[in-house]
């Protein structure tokens, strides 16, 4: 068996239109509002301590089929108790599911909507807000309430677009703070924010293209000003399938320079356990003639070394050995950069037992030092096993090792099949884990607590004069305008672009400068500690009507915004007024001149010893409020005519 | 006819209409703002009428508001029936037989995702479906007496319950369990403590805060922990069976005569007032907390006694209440009225002539305290002194709801002023209690370092 997937840095549009990758994006962004969305507790105050606990537990509902579905079967079966650490100033009642909702947060609605037009979308006349089931507990109410303002927006991208397929509005989850055993802790600081929720469809065709996608919404987005900034404001989640595969989805994707890599190792995934689906064929084996047998190997471990189960067996655990008829060299199959396939049954064990202490499991194909041979021997034995098996050890309390080898047993026979539909977490190097068992068609219902909201047309005409320009418009005219390449996106992601494009327009400072000004030394000044935030819209607009009426201002602008910058209680007015020119032309500068040269110039060695001399002193007395070029013509024009020659 | 365009009036049942859809329809909708594919459902009554709500692939509901629609067409059309495949409760010869009565209010429920719409799971095919756990506890059959909101809850309903509670003693049951909404539960409860005396059983009263379609519902919880008390416990009385903390971990059993819903929407609510609760149950066991309780026997005798008096009313007093308002009762033929009065059970001297006139016509006048936890006391004050020369009965410790179903219920039973007065005071079912031990209030307040020190040690 080999794996011929090509190396990352190798993969071409070719190759990923090969392979029949699919990759969508899912992005969740928080809404910079005052407020939550179904309740009035205040916004963005995170913080790591808290007043009380309460602990729930999370049950399924039957769907109208009798059954419950995939996901909320495993979590039933994981049975954990869920712990919600609550901080009184940033959760109520509500959040604890002991109240029920209050109206939506209108500002929240406002910027969802307006960030739908901005990207195209086609809004619905009237919200309706559904439930979706979460059962993992990191909702209280094992619910989020979610509605959808618009549907079928799109973003230009190389010459196509790219379809967007909703966008929602919907309440942040708890963050988590752990996941141990049968217990997991969540901070509830978070619960509740407002979040938008943008889906691509899948029509970006490299990891590459997806990353650039997510930049672009990311910054569109950001342009409203409208959006929360910081760690954690905003997620995204990528899709991935290919051919012959399953639809993954990849869920907390740190950084959007990891989804490339993210994407190929999924990829990569799918394309192993395909491979390892048709090697099973062709050993004949298959979902009906799998067979797998369990037995309890206690007792034949009692001598080892090995560290892991010595403890087990310290805390008097049960180990369990499953045989896999014809597994052999399955286990160690490469699947992602780094990883096997024996990882995935790992991970199975680790979410739905709750055997979260690594390592949780034992395969005969493992290259490490871990047990005899000779026990091995042993082992296989009790198992009937043959040279063409495949052996796992597992072990736990009585009640976790029983759901340990069952899972064991239903991802092997999930091998046999194909890919199962997967929601898993991206992890930090670029491949990816198993979260949970994809859930079946949404679980949504209507949320009978709220009433449907009309969205009036006069809202929509309100809030169209509101949306910014689009990124993409931004930075075709940006560049025509010369704007250095560095600064184009910063200024077309910015909130301050409005103000860009008026300055531009109504005075004569070139597009360049300002851009310079606005976009770069701010930057620099803020990384000297100095308060920019200081430099409002109003500062700038006075800034630049006062460089209108004194073009020479200009030079000395830094300056002048460093002076107020480093002093509290500085007049930018006053300070730009000391620059505004008195009544002095240049007829009186010439008088200053001539009297210069007449009365006070020393003997000088050069010309240009007298040049810079007589120019010192008449800058001195017109308090640079005639540019220096003119005073420089200036000064070369007369004493030319005094006969003196330049050299 | 009117089921297809179920919700939808004019002028949207017309757009409907005119462009040949119903609900359940699956669409395609062009309109000014774009195209829309999805499922027509209907339309709730209290929502306008100015819009269609259309179920999208994705699972979403949405409005389209019928002035941007320019024409809708229909693709296939599946009517909604909601079905639920039942699975047989199991039987086994070894676990009690345990009945549960249905009021209102649902404790079990199920989705249809197709339509959104949540259906209740009440026979005990479906009970076992969404809360297996019964049938380790017990053989369960259900019966529905009837279904109403709560507020609508009253004497004609109280009384069916009761009789229904007799007819199940007799047929030998080793349990009653009643579903019922939360918010008369403890009128209920106080009632059905009158209405069914020293019954030999326990008569378990059970709800749920948090509707039970939500994955964190009480409801399973509630249910779990009223059948096991009906089961297995030992004390054979009207109980209240809720949440005991907000956290999923214990319920408290309560007299059915001393519990009041205290908290508009919290899981925790119910508390018993003025004294503490009869037991805590979990999954695996029930813990009594007191042992001054009726108990369990074998025989299956019971009394009975339905009788009621609809005239009967609270007044809940404040300052600047005027006598008009009491003489409007006694003009409208009230037999018999419960104060809720203020601190140790006071009025306003302008009542008085009112009070006056109640007594001179025999109507009943009973005080209690409108703080709720506390004994009335009127020979403190000259107010109260006063008041009892006017006719005025303090009503020891008994709370407010629970002395107007009382009075009702005496009323019910005789005219004679002397004898509802013999019934009122002597309890029956632990409505008044000798003594208020000191952890029969407990009401701390947030913010206080030492409390607030306290609720971050304990999970609750």
């Amino acid at each position: 068996m080999s794996n011929y997937f090509k190396a990352f840095e190798e993969m071409t549009e070719q190759d990923y239109a090969g392979l029949g990758l699919r990759a969508g994006l899912e992005i969740h962004q928080q809404l910079d509002t005052a407020l939550k969305l179904f309740c009035r507790c205040p916004a963005g105050r995170y913080s790591e301590d808290y007043d009380a606990e309460i602990l729930r537990h999370m049950r399924p509902t039957l769907s109208e089929l009798g059954e419950y579905d995939g996901t909320a079967l495993m979590e039933y079966k994981t049975k954990k108790e869920i712990i919600y650490q609550i901080k009184h100033e940033s959760v109520c009642t509500y959040e604890m599911d002991d109240t029920p909702p209050f109206k939506i947060n209108q500002q929240a609605l406002d910027i969802a909507l307006e960030i739908a037009i901005l990207l195209n979308y086609k809004l619905v006349s009237e919200i309706h807000i559904a439930r979706k089931q979460y059962l993992d507990g990191s909702i209280p109410t094992g619910f989020q309430r979610t509605t959808i303002v618009g549907i079928d927006g799109w973003i230009p991208f190389q010459k196509r677009k790219i379809g967007l397929i909703q966008l929602g509005l919907e309440e942040d989850a708890c963050r988590e703070v752990s996941d141990i055993g049968h217990q997991r802790v969540y901070l509830t600081d978070r619960l509740g924010m407002p979040l938008i929720e943008i889906v691509t469809r899948p029509d970006m065709h490299t990891p590459q293209e997806v990353a650039a996608v997510a930049n672009i919404l990311r910054w569109s987005v950001r342009s409203t000003g409208k959006v929360r900034r910081g760690i954690g404001a905003a997620r995204q989640d990528v899709n991935v399938s290919i051919t012959g595969g399953t639809r993954v989805e990849i869920k907390g994707v740190h950084r959007i320079p990891l989804i490339p890599l993210l994407i190929y190792n999924e990829a990569s995934r799918q394309f192993s356990l395909l491979k390892i689906r048709d090697e099973l064929h062709k050993r004949g084996i298959n979902s009906k003639t799998m067979h797998a047998r369990v037995k309890e190997v206690t007792h034949l471990l009692g001598d080892t070394l090995w560290d892991p189960i010595r403890r087990a067996l310290k805390r008097n655990e049960k180990i369990y050995c499953v045989n896999l008829k014809g597994f052999r060299g399955i286990l160690n199959y490469p699947t992602q950069t780094g990883k096997v396939f024996s990882g995935e049954i790992s991970e199975r064990v680790r979410v739905i037992a709750c055997l979260t202490r690594l390592p949780n499991i034992l395969t005969s194909e493992s290259g490490e030092e871990t047990i005899d041979s000779y026990i091995w021997g042993k082992i296989a034995k009790v198992v009937h096993a043959d040279m063409n098996d495949a052996q796992i050890l597992v072990w736990g309390n009585e009640k976790d090792v029983k759901t340990a080898f069952e899972e064991i047993i239903i991802r092997a026979r999930e091998a046999t099949e194909g890919i199962p539909g997967e929601t898993r977490q991206a992890l930090a190097d670029g491949t990816n884990g198993f979260e949970r068992i994809l859930p079946g068609p949404d679980r949504m219902y209507p949320d009978t607590d709220l009433p449907p909201l009309d969205i009036s047309e006069e809202r929509i005409k309100q809030l169209e004069n509101l949306v910014p320009k689009s990124l993409w418009e931004r930075e075709k005219s940006y560049r025509k305008m010369g704007i250095p390449k560095h600064l184009i996106i910063p200024i077309a992601s910015s909130p301050r672009a409005n103000l860009f494009e008026e300055l531009c327009a109504r005075t004569t400072v070139p597009p360049v400068r300002i851009a310079r000004l606005l976009f770069e030394k701010t930057v620099h000044w803020q990384r000297r500690g100095l308060s920019v935030e200081r430099l409002s819209d109003e500062k700038w607009q006075l800034i630049f009507d006062c460089i209108e009426k004194q073009p020479v201002l200009l030079e000395k602008v830094e300056d002048i915004i460093e002076q107020f910058l480093k002093k509290e209680d500085a007049h930018l007015e006053m300070l730009l007024k000391k620059y505004i020119p008195a009544r002095i032309d240049k007829v009186q500068i010439r008088k200053v001149i001539e009297s210069l040269i007449k009365n006070e110039i020393p003997v000088l060695s050069s010309v240009e010893k007298m040049q810079r001399y007589i120019m010192g002193k008449t800058m001195q007395n017109c308090r640079g409020h005639i540019s220096g070029e003119i005073i420089h013509e200036l000064v070369n024009e007369i004493l030319n005519s005094v006969g003196v020659e330049n050299e | 006819m009117s089921d297809a365009y179920k919700g939808y009036r004019e002028p949207a049942v017309s757009i409907l209409k005119e462009n040949n859809v119903r609900v359940w329809s699956d669409v395609v909708m062009e309109t000014k703002r774009g195209t829309f594919t999805g499922i027509i459902l209907p339309r709730s009554e209290t929502a306008d009428a100015y819009h269609i709500v259309l179920k999208l692939k994705n699972g979403y509901n949405v409005g389209i508001a019928i002035e941007n629609i320019i024409n809708i067409k229909e693709i296939s059309y599946k009517e909604a029936h909601y079905k639920i495949p039942e699975k047989d409760f199991p039987y086994d010869p070894q676990k009690p037989r345990v009945k549960l009565l249905g009021t209102g209010g649902t404790i079990a429920s199920r989705l249809d995702y197709r339509t959104g719409a949540v259906i209740p799971a009440f026979s005990p095919g479906e009970l076992y479906g969404s809360v297996p756990e019964l049938a380790d506890i017990c053989n369960l059959e259900t019966e529905k007496l009837y279904a109403v909101f709560s507020e609508n809850m009253g004497p004609e309903q109280w009384t069916r319950t009761a009789e229904a509670i007799g007819e199940e003693i007799h047929k030998g049951v080793q349990g009653i369990v009643i579903g019922h909404g939360t918010d008369v539960m403890h009128h209920t409860s106080a009632i059905l403590s009158f209405m069914v005396q020293d019954p030999p059983i326990p008569i378990v009263m059970v709800g749920s805060q948090r509707s039970s379609d939500r994955p964190s519902s009480d409801a399973a919880l509630n249910l779990i922990h009223a059948v096991k008390t009906a089961a297995e416990s030992d004390i054979a009385e009207v109980l209240v069976s809720m949440f005991g903390p907000t956290s999923d971990q214990y319920g408290l059993l309560h007299r059915g005569t001393r519990v009041r819903k205290m908290h508009s929407s919290y899981r925790s609510t119910f508390r018993t007032i003025g004294d503490i609760p009869l037991a805590m149950v979990d999954r695996e066991k029930i813990t009594v907390l007191r042992s001054d309780y009726k108990k369990r026997r074998d025989d299956r005798n019971v009394i009975i006694n339905t009788n009621f008096e609809q005239k009967v009313s609270i007044v809940y007093y404040y300052p600047n209440m005027q006598p008009d308002i009491i003489y409007s009762l006694i003009d409208n033929g009230y037999r018999g009225i419960v104060i809720a009065g203020t601190g140790l059970g006071h009025v306003n001297k302008p009542l008085y002539p009112a009070l006056k006139r109640a007594q001179n016509e025999g109507i009943a006048v009973y005080m209690t305290v409108q703080t709720l936890w506390g004994y009335v006391q009127m020979y403190v004050y000259e107010t109260g002194r006063e008041m009892m020369e006017l006719g005025v009965i303090p009503a020891a410790n008994m709370l407010p709801e629970v002395a107007y179903v009382k009075l009702s219920w005496a009323l019910g039973q005789t005219k004679d002023l002397d004898k509802v007065k013999d019934i009122m005071l002597k309890p029956v079912a632990g409505e008044i209690t000798d003594r208020e031990p000191y952890n029969g209030y407990l009401i701390y307040q947030g913010g206080i370092p030492e409390v607030e020190a306290f609720l971050r040690t304990i999970k609750r």
